[in-house]
């Protein structure tokens, strides 16, 4: 069986501009922030990106990176609002797609399941239907006829996911109390990558959570990368939680001076450097 | 011995939320906020004790932490479309009807102020009860019309067809307590918090509210139930951080 092991920046090389990728976990919880950083240091642009947002739909915003993002909501979570998607939106540089959290789930799982819509009663009577005029809806064809908002499959081109332990064949673990949508995201995408905390051998997987633990299978994986901390500065619960001090300084520092001292040392080495200096500063 | 000081703003606030889950039975209690939370919590403590109550993440737990059950996001969707859950939620801006935003304001296209996102309100509102707590009764939050339909308010719904699971029991401010009993389903004074008068919430709210021919005062809380939210519920009285006497 193949090896799928890669490094992040090997995940951003089979990446295009244009398309369209998948970010899992939710607001400001367990992100691919590692594989974010890398979408950073390529040139690939022109995206649609597809969330429960959080600083990834955040800092590729800022970034300029994203064309149109199709999103419930986007929040840093013990900070309610995202500053960078809402500097986006409000400057007009943002196509948004806003869907309700639970046609967003289901539009994840028609794509999953090959369907081109699934029914959903959600959506009707709000203002998601006046901003996304392309909504269509369907009546139920048996003997209640009620009318349903058909929400079309999110399917991507790519998806990026992060988790807590994987084996090097794809198969991927979570071990924190929520899977979020990790697995629909794999599914609904036509490549997925995961990123985890450790790569472990296929044996381990079982030792160290039940079988239910083992969210992600393989054959809906292309690529494994191993990025320890990688879902900094997002909780990866129960590997570490999230980094308030430094979410806090993300969200208050001009994109230009985080981007200088966080994001321009051309790694994922160079930031995790450079955050544990900027820790060190603050307890001097 | 705390219990002998007035009942304080925060406290009226806290009881008219925990009211809002009174003979619900055997829901999920979901408040966003503080003041809501202390109120599902109070509710859950005394007149309605089969409440289900969550940790903020994915475990359902009781009163003293015990975990009871799993409830990750997607399983919440389901609790959600099953009905069985009475939401609390915050709005930037509610209109007469009940129509709800905190997607953000202005023009949606191009937002003075982007906000949250619609987040669940669309799915919520058609689905299972839901309430709304404001912290600061305002003409910016109560408005004529909001800027973009998050949570659906009757009319709304009622022109959509989707009244089947629509339900908005209450909406509770710092200054009252409010239903949808007034003319075409539109919000009605139901209670002023001690201390209010009907004009101090007429001056707040930005349409014309119905009145009942007297409007009576928010319950007073019992001793047990004060004695509950001061010592055990909220012992630091962060309660009144979030609304001022």
């Amino acid at each position: 069986m193949s090896d799928k092991t890669m490094t992040p920046d090997e995940v951003v090389g089979r990446l295009r501009s244009g398309m369209t990728l998948g970010i899992g976990g939710w607001g400001s919880r367990r992100k691919p922030m590692a594989l974010v950083r890398a979408l950073l240091r390529s040139e690939i642009t022109d995206l649609t990106v597809i969330a429960y947002g959080g600083p990834d739909v955040g800092l590729l915003a800022a970034a300029g990176r994203i064309r149109r993002l199709v999103a419930p909501f986007a929040t840093l979570d013990s900070i309610p609002l995202e500053p960078h998607f809402r500097a986006a939106r409000e400057s007009g540089s943002l196509t948004l797609t806003e869907y309700d959290e639970a046609m967003f789930m289901w539009g994840l799982h028609a794509a999953a399941n090959r369907l081109p819509f699934l029914p959903v009663r959600a959506g009707l009577g709000s203002d998601v239907m006046r901003v996304n005029p392309e909504l269509r809806t369907v009546t139920s064809p048996y003997a209640d006829g009620e009318e349903f908002v058909a929400v079309p499959a999110l399917r991507m081109d790519a998806a990026l996911v992060h988790l807590n332990r994987a084996d090097r064949l794809g198969n991927g673990q979570y071990l924190g109390p929520d899977p979020y949508f990790d697995d629909l995201f794999c599914e609904a995408a036509d490549t997925a990558y995961i990123s985890c905390e450790q790569i472990v051998e296929s044996a381990e997987l079982a030792k160290a959570g039940p079988p239910q633990s083992l969210l992600v299978s393989r054959h809906s994986v292309t690529g494994v990368v191993e990025t320890p901390n990688g879902a900094h500065f997002t909780s990866c619960a129960p590997d570490y939680d999230r980094d308030e001090a430094f979410q806090k300084l993300y969200a208050t520092t001009p994109w230009p001076e985080f981007a200088a001292r966080f994001l321009s040392g051309g790694s994922e080495h160079a930031y995790q450097s450079a955050v544990r200096t900027w820790h060190e500063e603050q307890q001097q | 011995m705390s219990t002998a000081t007035a009942t304080t703003r925060a406290e009226y606030c806290v009881i008219a939320c925990a009211e809002a889950w009174r003979d619900n039975g055997e829901v999920l209690a979901s408040p966003m906020g503080l003041i809501p939370s202390f109120g599902a919590r109070l509710a859950k403590r005394t007149f309605s004790p089969d409440l289900l109550l969550t940790d903020g993440e994915a475990l359902l737990v009781g009163l003293d932490g015990t975990v009871e059950g799993w409830l990750p996001y997607r399983r919440h969707l389901t609790m959600v479309t099953g009905g069985r859950r009475h939401v609390m939620m915050g709005a930037s801006q509610i209109d007469r009807y009940g129509n709800q935003n905190i997607s953000c304001v202005g023009d949606w296209e191009r937002p003075d102020r982007q906000l949250l996102g619609v987040r669940g309100a669309p799915v919520n509102t058609l689905n299972n009860p839901v309430s709304y707590w404001i912290p600061k009764h305002s003409r910016r939050v109560f408005v004529e019309r909001v800027d973009m339909v998050s949570g659906v308010g009757h009319d709304r719904a009622e022109a959509a067809g989707v009244t089947r699971f629509h339900r908005l029991p209450r909406v509770v401010s710092d200054l009252g307590v409010f239903d949808f009993g007034g003319p075409g389903r539109t919000m009605r004074l139901v209670s002023l918090h001690p201390g209010v008068t009907v004009d101090r919430v007429r001056e707040a709210t930005g349409f014309a509210l119905a009145l009942p021919d007297e409007v009576p005062f928010t319950r007073e809380p019992s001793a047990h139930e004060l004695r509950l939210i001061r010592e055990v519920i909220d012992p630091r009285g962060l309660r009144e951080r979030e609304v001022r006497s």
